[in-house]
């Protein structure tokens, strides 16, 4: 029952669903991200209330010390239902955690979901703590975290050191979704180091190895017309990719890429000069995904096939999608994390 | 005169309205007299027996058994009659199926109030009934149980006795000692006695004859 | 072909409509009677199931504090202890139960409200939507907050979101309980180590409402199959009639040439037209037995559990199709030793009906040993088996085996009889009656089952009512009780009254949370009305001598029931903990309840004081005191209660209750009357020849029609005689097996032979009702009809 409030939560009082989870509804009342992007650290690390939606959103691609290949995800979404609200029960805000551990054969998710104003879900950007529940994503600064989540069948404690600075996507932070405009406040720490401890059915395992955490908030970052979206963070060996592609109810494509140098340079490419294309799909929940893409940028001179570990890595929470680990062979070799949205 | 029936008619409702079976008999019998009534099918035969037996209502005429018209009595009468005056042989199902043989017998006679102990143990064993008195009727044969309707009929001393084709179902050789020992003891009780039989033979040793033909009686009394 | 041989079989139907009739009205009464109960059931069970669901009880674990209330802030180190718990609020909003949940964290939603509407959820979250029946929120006024009617809501219950409950109520941050989700994160920290002042409860295994009215269900369903079987007895008669007497027009079909197969098809279809249509009335004639007993359901349960149901019925398409399908079955049952009796005759068979109903002397032996077998089974499971389950189990084993034993234990008493006889026709009418058995015994089989169900049933009633009687004198001890408005009124009416009646208690109560669970805590004066007349289920000794020292408290069965409270246990009010030293009966109180002593009340609850009064006095001089009390003091006619109209009111409520099971008797009875007169006139016409013997030497055609009434009441009279005996064992079972697992208590079995006579003579009305027709059609037999017995032509 209450799996199916949360997508509810975020539709809009008189629309039926736009976009992918309603992201493509109108910002009416709430604020709306503007250029320039001016970030104020550590402030925006925290809460953005008076915008529609909001994520604090970790991967990390991880090895046990035989080398075999694992993924893991902290999601916190933040979701308010008015730009402003009452305290308590009856504040607007609502809150979804989704964790998941993707091995070659397995793939464990769970969710949690909460009111915002009560307490039990929340974000604060001084000393840095992001939690819902028992799930926490704590760290005196945010360069230095400790991350829990626990479900069911699996639970993973987590250390993440940062190796290199804060980036931004688009124009300084401000990244563009659509030609018509529609955009979010978009910036990323992709350095982190961790390290740490996965409890699984078969019994604890030590991994280590790098994460990629986004920092994303908006009020409308879809147009009506986007049905979803294939999201790339690649780490090849001599830089770091993101990029994305929007789907269009007409066929075409949105993109938008970043290329990260090691020593956090960033170069942001327009439409058009990212491209990935699946070459492959396979049936998930029911549906029919991608799990094999070829993912070019010819500009750096990639050209790479994206593999996923995982094909099931199907996140059947609330709002459900594909997340998880891939590898990358081509002109680069490297691991990193798909995301795939709006596979009805 | 124990019997006497007079312009005696009796119509049955068919599909095309009333159906005559009897169109006017007159007939009469003593005490210790025999008739045998004949006639093909349909003629009437056993409608005329069940008139005099008391078991149905004639249209007209009348029926006198021992002095009282039986056509306007109740039913109450008709069945004081059946149970006092007359006794009847059918060609089957005579006897009370969820009773012995031995309270067959004596049913008629204590429903009377006429039981007649020593009668009915010299009649049952004349008719070669004793060692089946305590069977039910169902555990005896086709002649047996005629056997025992005719001791049933006899023991309760009926003025009149009637049967219809008492031996109709039986063989020739048991049809024979049925028929003597019927005709020896209604000679013994003094009861007249009026059967209906298709039978020349049988109608042979009756000492009068009635041939009916369609309702009516044929020819004169022989 | 098909058409010419269908139009032959059909044709019996035209020229014997009251055969027709009766497999319909047969099939039909069998079908209103099971899907009547059915319907009532399911309505019940919805009900039940909707509570359950807004309660969150049974089905999942939950967490309670012994203080009776769980601060939010609780609440929220639990969830960040990865404890997956939901918060619930309940209290009473104008008297009505408001129960707060979070829809977001809760189990099962805020079920059974579906959430579906985008628009209403935020409504829900954020502004706060009252859901409840519309009966329910025409109780309440108005508190600027939207309500919407929702029909699968328990009656007498507002579900809404768990801030606007807190709102409504003005609990800021308190929360009752706590329900707990079965999904266990690993590494959840044990409670005792984040909370240790609160309780896990485990899961009931089925909602204490579910286990405490499934017995209740499970009576109504027994007598929606035993009223099924006495329907299925006449259908079973109609249709073996119906087989006999066509079996020329099918002797001749076949001869003609029609196929045996397309027969046996063609009379299946038949029986499915019938047995469908007829299963279409009974479902619509079950409609309206539902509709009129739910009323009384709906006042039996409240009455019984404290659990409202819902008076209304809604149509729900499973009982159409259970109903379709009982009697589609019950035909087939009914229909299926008659169709292979068809399938396997000889072509040349006598087209002579049989006397199909005589059974063979093997046939009967076999029975005897059957009925036997399950009557031992019934006194083994009685001497050793424990359990609702095996207590029905007993209770079938017990009637099914008597009823096969019926027949047999008849037959002796009838053979006796004979044996006894002096007169040739008492000879005869002990023969003949004996012979007629069989094709009566399923009739009164059905008779004896409705006779013992009612004695049974009855006598559970009738003791309940007796020992309810008794514990009303208990409670409503004092003559005449008074409430005031206000403190400054009470004190008053205390001065006023003390001078003039022989004793005023004053009746002090406080709300408090006990174990999760709303209660009232009384503290009544040390009086010895109360040691008197207050008895105890179960208590601790010299229970009454320590409550009045203020050691310890009792409380009513309902909250020792659902919080699981025993002699001995310690509850948790006020701050301050108490064993419980007594629990008592407590009839129709829908929440708990708990007795200190007056001087420990007033301790407690210092701000509380009595607005109540029970008075003791003279009986007669209540009307005019109340007069004096409404003049002196305007005291309004609601504030006054006279404890002869109190008792008056719970036994008419408590009366209402039991009217079910009475109405379900006379319908039973009804049916088995039914089956009677059907078996009668089935066996009219096959004992011609067992009767026209007896007409020809000399008895009447009314004298026989008289003889059949008398046959039937010596039937029935024994029939009655012999269940007698089974009822009572009804009865025990009832009240010793089944009543412990449902009440909770084993009751006292009282007898009242005067009910057991007038049932018999209810079971003669029947007799003699059945009888009649078929006793003056006999009576009317033509001369003819009974000849033809004789002639060679048949």
């Amino acid at each position: 029952m209450n799996a199916r409030i949360f997508p509810l939560l975020l539709l809009p009082v008189t629309a039926s669903a736009q976009g992918f989870a309603g992201l493509g509804a109108d910002s009416d009342g709430f604020s709306t991200p503007q250029e320039p992007a001016i970030f104020d650290f550590p402030s925006d690390h925290g809460p953005h209330d008076d915008y529609r939606i909001e994520w604090w959103y970790l991967t990390a691609n991880l090895e046990a010390e035989d080398g075999t290949p694992y993924g893991l995800q902290w999601t916190l979404f933040r979701s308010a239902l008015t730009p402003n609200g009452g305290e308590g029960w009856s504040s607007p805000q609502f809150w979804m955690g989704h964790a998941a551990v993707t091995t070659t054969d397995e793939h464990f998710v769970t969710e949690r979901l909460a009111r915002g104003g009560i307490g039990q879900a929340g974000v604060t950007a001084e000393p840095f703590e992001a939690w819902i529940d028992d799930w926490q994503l704590t760290g005196l600064d945010f360069d230095t975290l400790q991350m829990t989540a626990s479900g069911p069948d699996f639970a993973y404690d987590m250390a993440l050191n940062a190796q290199g600075p804060i980036v931004f996507h688009g124009a300084d932070g401000y990244s563009v979704k659509s030609a018509a405009g529609q955009a979010s406040y978009y910036y990323s720490q992709p350095f982190y180091d961790i390290q740490g401890t996965l409890s699984l059915p078969d019994g604890d395992v030590a991994v280590r190895g790098q994460a990629w955490l986004d920092r994303e908030w908006s009020s409308q970052p879809l147009s009506d017309d986007q049905t979803g979206w294939d999201w790339f963070s690649l780490s090849l060996g001599d830089g770091k990719l993101m990029g994305f592609r929007l789907r269009q109810t007409d066929g075409t494509f949105y993109t938008s890429a970043t290329w990260i140098e090691p020593d956090g340079v960033t170069t942001a490419y327009p439409d058009g000069a990212f491209d990935a294309q699946p070459l492959s799909r396979v049936s998930v929940a029911g549906r029919s995904v991608p799990t094999q893409w070829r993912v070019t940028l010819p500009d750096r001179g990639v050209d790479v096939t994206v593999q996923a570990i995982n094909d099931a890595a199907w996140m059947d929470t609330s709002v459900p999608y594909w997340e998880g680990p891939v590898t990358v062979t081509g002109t680069h070799d490297g691991v990193g994390y798909l995301e795939m949205t709006g596979y009805e | 005169m124990l019997l006497n029936v007079t312009d005696l008619r009796k119509s049955y409702a068919g599909p095309d309205g009333a159906l005559p079976i009897l169109q006017g008999i007159d007939m009469m019998l003593n005490r210790g007299e025999t008739l045998a009534l004949t006639g093909e099918s349909g003629s009437g035969k056993s409608t005329l027996l069940h008139l005099v037996g008391g078991l149905d209502q004639p249209d007209s005429g009348v029926v006198e058994v021992d002095g009282v018209d039986i056509g306007a009595l109740d039913d109450a009468g008709r069945a004081a009659v059946r149970r006092d005056k007359v006794g009847v042989v059918f060609q089957q199902f005579n006897l009370i199926p969820s009773l012995t043989v031995g309270s067959n017998i004596s049913f008629q006679a204590r429903l009377g109030g006429r039981e007649d102990k020593a009668w009915i143990a010299d009649l049952s064993t004349r008719m070669g009934l004793r060692e089946h008195l305590a069977k039910y009727p169902e555990q005896l044969s086709g002649g047996q149980q005629q056997r025992v309707a005719i001791a049933r009929t006899l023991a309760a001393k009926p003025a009149l006795v009637l049967a219809d084709e008492p031996t109709g179902n039986l063989d020739e050789a048991t049809a024979d000692t049925v028929m003597d020992l019927m005709l020896e003891l209604a000679s013994e009780t003094n009861a007249a006695l009026l059967m209906v039989t298709h039978s020349q033979r049988l109608a042979g040793r009756m000492g009068r004859r009635l041939h009916l033909r369609a309702g009516r009686i044929d020819g004169s009394p022989t | 072909m098909t058409k010419a041989g269908l139009l032959a079989l059909l044709s019996h139907w035209r020229r014997n409509p009251v055969q027709l009739f009766t497999l319909v009205v047969g099939l039909s009464l069998a079908t209103a009677l099971w899907s009547g109960v059915q319907a009532v059931n399911a309505e019940a069970r919805a009900s039940y199931d909707a509570a359950a669901e807004t309660l969150g009880e049974g089905q999942f674990a939950q967490i309670t504090s012994d203080i009776g209330t769980i601060s939010q802030a609780d609440y929220i180190a639990l969830r960040r202890a990865g404890w997956l718990v939901s918060p619930v609020i309940e209290g009473r909003l104008d008297g009505v139960r408001l129960i707060g949940l979070d829809a977001l964290t809760s189990p099962g939603g805020i079920a059974p409200v579906g959430l579906n509407d985008g628009a209403m959820t935020i409504d829900m979250l954020t502004a706060g939507v009252l859901f409840a029946t519309q009966d329910t929120l025409d109780n309440i006024a108005e508190y600027g907050v939207q309500t919407v009617a929702s029909p699968d809501v328990a009656p007498g219950v507002i579900l809404t979101d768990v801030g606007t409950a807190q709102r409504l109520l003005d609990m800021p941050d308190v929360l009752s309980r706590l329900i707990v989700a079965p999904s266990r994160p690993l590494t959840q920290i044990p409670l005792g180590d984040v909370m240790p002042n609160l309780t896990l409860r485990a899961p009931q295994g089925g909602s204490d409402l579910g286990r405490l009215t499934d017995s209740f269900h499970l009576n109504l369903t027994a007598f929606g199959l035993l009223s099924f079987a006495v329907g299925i007895f006449i259908v079973h008669g109609a249709i073996g009639l119906a087989f006999e007497q066509r079996r020329p027009v099918i002797r001749t079909l076949r001869a003609l040439g029609f196929p045996l197969g397309r027969l046996v098809a063609l009379i299946g279809v038949e029986l499915l037209v019938i047995s469908l249509v007829a299963g279409a009335i009974g479902v619509g004639l079950g409609y309206l037995v539902a509709a009129a007993l739910l009323p009384d359901v709906a006042a039996t349960i409240s009455g019984l559990y404290g659990q409202s149901v819902s008076g209304t019925l809604q149509l729900r398409p499973e009982w159409w199709v259970s109903g379709l399908l009982i009697a589609v079955g019950g035909t087939a049952m009914a229909a299926a030793a008659s169709l292979w009796q068809l399938a396997r005759m000889p072509l040349l068979a006598s087209a002579r009906p049989r006397a199909w109903a005589m059974q063979a002397g093997q046939g009967r032996l076999l029975q005897a040993g059957v009925a036997v077998a399950l009557l031992i089974l019934a006194g083994v499971l009685g001497w050793l088996g424990s359990g609702l389950v095996a207590g029905f189990g007993m209770l079938a084993a017990l009637l099914i085996g008597a009823a096969l034993a019926l027949p047999v234990v008849l037959d002796r008493v009838l053979a006796f009889g004979a044996a006894q006889a002096k007169s040739v026709m008492a000879e005869w009418f002990w023969a003949d009656t004996r012979q007629q058995l069989p094709g009566l015994s399923l009739a009164l089989m059905a008779l004896l089952l409705a006779m013992a169900a009612n004695v049974g049933v009855s006598t559970m009633v009738s003791s309940f009512r007796l020992t309810f009687t008794g514990f009303l004198d208990q409670r409503l001890a004092s003559e005449f009780y008074v409430y005031a408005d206000d403190e400054e009124q009470a004190l008053a009416l205390r001065t006023f009254l003390e001078t003039r009646v022989d004793k005023v208690l004053p009746i002090q109560s406080v709300e408090q949370n006990i174990r999760g669970l709303q209660s009232e805590v009384f503290g009544p004066t040390a009086h010895e009305t109360y040691r008197d007349n207050w008895l105890f289920l179960n208590a601790a000794p010299n229970a009454w001598g320590d409550i009045e020292n203020g050691v310890g408290a009792a409380i009513n069965e309902q909250l020792a029931r659902r919080a699981d409270i025993d002699i001995g246990d310690e509850i948790t009010f006020s701050g301050r903990s108490f064993p419980v030293l007594g629990i008592y009966g407590d009839y129709g109180n829908p929440i708990g309840q708990v007795i200190v002593t007056k001087t420990l009340f007033e301790d407690l609850f210092p701000a509380v004081s009595a607005l109540r009064f029970g008075i003791r006095m003279d009986a007669d001089d209540v009307p005019a005191l109340a007069i004096e009390l409404r003049e002196t003091f305007g005291l309004a006619e609601a504030n006054m209660i006279n404890q002869a109209g109190i008792k008056a009111f719970s036994l008419s409520v408590f009366d209402r209750t039991f009217t079910i099971t009475g109405a379900l008797n006379v319908l039973t009875l009804a049916v088995a009357g039914f089956a009677i007169l059907m078996s009668l006139l089935t066996l009219a016409t096959m004992r011609l020849p067992q009767l026209a013997p007896v007409w020809a030497q000399g008895l009447t055609r009314a004298r026989l029609g008289q003889i059949e009434i008398i046959r039937a009441v010596l039937l029935a009279l024994l029939t009655a005689v012999l269940a007698l005996p089974l009822g009572l064992a009804l009865a025990w079972t009832l009240l010793a097996v089944v009543n412990v697992e449902a009440f909770g208590w084993r009751l006292p079995m009282f007898l009242f032979p005067l009910d057991y006579a007038r049932l018999a003579g209810f079971a003669v009305v029947a007799a003699v009702l059945a009888s009649l027709w078929p006793a003056r059609k006999l009576a009317r037999t033509r001369p003819a009809d009974l000849l033809k017995v004789f002639s060679n032509e048949r």
